[in-house]
């Protein structure tokens, strides 16, 4: 059975369909690549699965691990180990972010039935995880990205999802606004969480973070549905020949 | 057009004119002066004070919404009648005000506690004063007549205000402070102003004075219980002399059906540091005055505050920050977080004199409304006098931000905790103005509490 499940998935945002139709099964153990023309859905498919207002599934469905996922709250899906890594993290003045890595590691560890960790087993694993990012403790001092740059902030993203170990993690565009040193450690990143039973889905516009992170299946999302999928050789070829034909084919 | 505009204000005129027909609450005030102005205390320069103070109140009746200053806390509205003045606190209540000011938590202070507006000794801490430091009561001062205590009574108050004028013709006790010149008190001192289980009214004075280089801590806590509807008028008469630094902390935790009244009158010296903090959740209408002056040159300020209201509360910050000296640099921050159909109001206004050159002052007021219903009126005001002076203001209201909160609760962080969460770091800006580690601390467990309790 797929570890996340999506079956003629449609999705209006103000009364506009974005999502028409979309099916996507992603096994445990793999890395799924959604690659698509801006405007395809990619983060529309993003912020749905994570449970964001007004991204309202009006048909079809979703199961994560067997469960239905659209019936869960968006912090009871992390709980149960999605992740998403957003295009664009927020800045949250005032709050510190060991305040809010905790906040929300206990939260989720409490919403499993696990103990909450204490102040210095949390900092052990902080430490440890920060440590093999390559991310600075004085990074972690200050508010949740307030004054981060483009690549701190990605990497903030990948250090939540190294902390949070989801089942299934969903990059949305983390690529973007990155240069290529604070690419190969978000890649990095990425990579040393997989495992035979955790997945990852890349969305992404360009092929290049596709170097680092070598995926097993590619899809190709364009005016709401997957049009094509392929292995790792499709992004080469997307990279080669531009999303023109798919654009052209969804409108015929 | 004009003629019309002309015969509506005749007519307010008109209406202006017969005002003089009394509000409850005005006859109750009247009532209580004559009753007690010759109980008292005080030599007849103070009875004096008291009968200008008291005529001023005559003319004016209370302070209504066509009074630009009382414009959004209409106290012929809200204030429905005038409770008796408060008579000595019995054992109950005594015994009862043992426990009040635990807000401050850990926080080890020296203690003055006032039940119903009297001081009582023996729940008050003056032994083995610091050197330098004199305490006293104002009743004992004014009865006393000490003039090394009380000549400065008055000094300070605005000449037009009509709530301190009441405070100035009732005034019954108070605290009465000096800190000598040179002198640093490490022990912040606590004014803890407890109210009974009656529903009483009361008026407490304060003076502290501290002289040149002084430095000092000072709290004033005011609460009491949830069902007693009483009132409170109390005011701080605060001279902070020159290169002298004062951190001042006021904390209205009132019932839930108080009224209070509260006026800080400071004038600051030369190269001081000055920061008041006042911070606002009980009461059901709560009105907060800061009028502060600044008479010597090279002074650094930070005026801040943070007010937490929910219900049908009402809580009014009106603060007039006077620069009459050149190069002093205020900041002015208040916050507000106004859960269900709480009112919550802030007006500042930054005066900038004519000699107050190189004035550096910068006022931002932020609500944070929790419900639709909720309603926030911000009105700051710059008025500046002076060519070469860096001045600004910025008001916000708005609701959290949901891409923020979506934030949080994307990473598995429940709902009520991620606004919580919000809400504690939007009021925490404010809170971390406090230079004293332990009372900032206390008062960011009393936001997590109130926001507990929000659910």
């Amino acid at each position: 059975m797929a570890l996340l499940e999506i079956k003629n998935l449609h999705v209006a945002i103000d009364g506009k369909e974005i999502l028409k139709g979309l099916d996507l099964a992603v096994n445990a153990g793999e890395v799924h690549a959604i690659m698509g023309p801006n405007g395809s859905g990619k983060s529309t498919l993003a912020y749905v699965l994570a449970g964001k207002a007004d991204y309202e599934p009006t048909a079809g469905e979703a199961r994560f691990d067997g469960k239905d996922l659209f019936a869960m709250e968006p912090d009871e899906r992390a709980a149960a180990g999605l992740f998403l890594a957003f295009q664009y993290p927020l800045e949250i003045p005032g709050v510190a972010t060991m305040t809010f890595l905790r906040t929300a590691l206990n939260a989720q560890r409490k919403k499993r039935g696990e103990a909450e960790l204490s102040t210095p087993e949390f900092l052990r694993k902080v430490r440890e995880v920060a440590g093999k990012l390559g991310v600075n403790q004085e990074m972690l001092r200050r508010a949740v990205n307030v004054g981060f740059s483009g690549g701190e902030k990605k990497r903030n993203e990948v250090l939540q999802m190294a902390l949070f170990e989801p089942r299934l993690a969903v990059l949305d565009e983390t690529d973007s606004g990155l240069d290529i040193d604070a690419l190969k450690i978000v890649a990095d990143g990425v990579n040393r969480l997989r495992s035979p039973d955790r997945s990852t889905v890349v969305i992404t516009h360009y092929q290049r973070l596709l170097n680092y992170i070598v995926p097993d299946v590619v899809h190709v999302l364009s005016r709401g549905r997957i049009v094509r999928t392929g292995g790792k050789e499709l992004a080469l070829e997307l990279e080669a020949r531009g999303y023109a034909e798919y654009q052209q084919a969804a409108v015929a | 057009m004009n003629g019309a505009r002309l015969a509506r204000s005749k007519r307010m005129n008109a209406m202006a004119d017969v005002k003089v027909i009394r509000t409850a609450a005005e006859t109750g005030l009247a009532h209580a002066y004559a009753q007690a102005r010759d109980r008292l205390p005080g030599d007849d320069a103070i009875a004096a004070q008291r009968a200008a103070a008291f005529d001023l109140f005559a003319r004016e009746g209370l302070p209504h919404r066509r009074v630009e200053e009382w414009k959004y806390t209409d106290l012929r509205v809200l204030m429905r009648e005038a409770k008796p003045l408060a008579g000595p606190p019995d054992a109950a209540a005594k015994a009862r005000a043992k426990s009040a000011g635990a807000i401050l938590g850990d926080v080890e202070c020296r203690r003055l506690v006032f039940v119903d507006g009297a001081f009582v000794p023996e729940l008050s801490d003056t032994a083995a004063l610091e050197p330098g430091l004199r305490v006293t009561s104002l009743a004992a001062a004014l009865a006393d007549a000490d003039p090394t205590l009380v000549d400065k009574i008055g000094r300070l108050a605005p000449a037009n205000d009509v709530a301190v004028a009441l405070n100035t013709a009732l005034m019954g006790d108070g605290a009465v402070i000096r800190i000598g010149a040179g002198a640093t008190i490490e022990r912040p001192l606590h004014l803890v102003f407890v109210a009974g289980d009656k529903p009483v009214a009361t008026f407490m004075r304060s003076l502290v004075v501290a002289e040149e280089g002084a430095r000092a801590m000072l709290v004033e806590s005011h609460e009491g219980l949830a069902g007693n509807d009483y009132q409170v008028n109390a005011a701080l008469e605060l001279f902070v002399g020159d290169e002298a630094h004062v951190d001042y902390v006021k904390i209205i935790g009132e019932g839930a059906e108080a009224l209070h009244i509260s006026t800080l009158a400071a004038a600051i010296g030369g190269r001081a540091r000055f920061n008041a903090f006042t911070f606002t959740t009980g009461g059901a209408v709560v009105r907060n005055q800061l009028f502060l002056r600044f008479d010597g040159e090279g002074t650094v300020a930070g005026i801040r505050g943070a007010t937490l209201i929910k219900g049908r509360q009402h809580a009014d910050t009106t603060l007039v920050a006077s620069h009459i000296a050149r190069g002093c640099q205020s900041r002015e921050l208040f916050k507000a977080a106004l859960d269900g159909e709480a009112h919550g109001v802030f007006q500042g206004r930054i005066i900038v004199r004519p000699g107050a050159q190189q004035t550096d002052a910068k006022m931002m007021t932020q609500a944070l409304l929790l419900s639709e219903r909720a309603e926030a009126d911000n009105k700051p005001e710059l008025e500046i006098f002076a060519d070469d002076v860096q001045c600004g203001h910025g008001a916000t209201a708005g609701a959290l931000d949901p891409e923020l909160k979506f934030y949080l609760i994307a990473r598995g962080i429940p709902a009520a905790e991620a606004e919580a969460l919000l809400i504690q770091a939007f009021l925490g800006e404010a809170v971390e103005g406090i230079e004293h580690a332990g009372l900032r601390e206390a008062l960011m467990e009393e936001v997590a509490a109130w926001l507990g309790a929000r659910g």
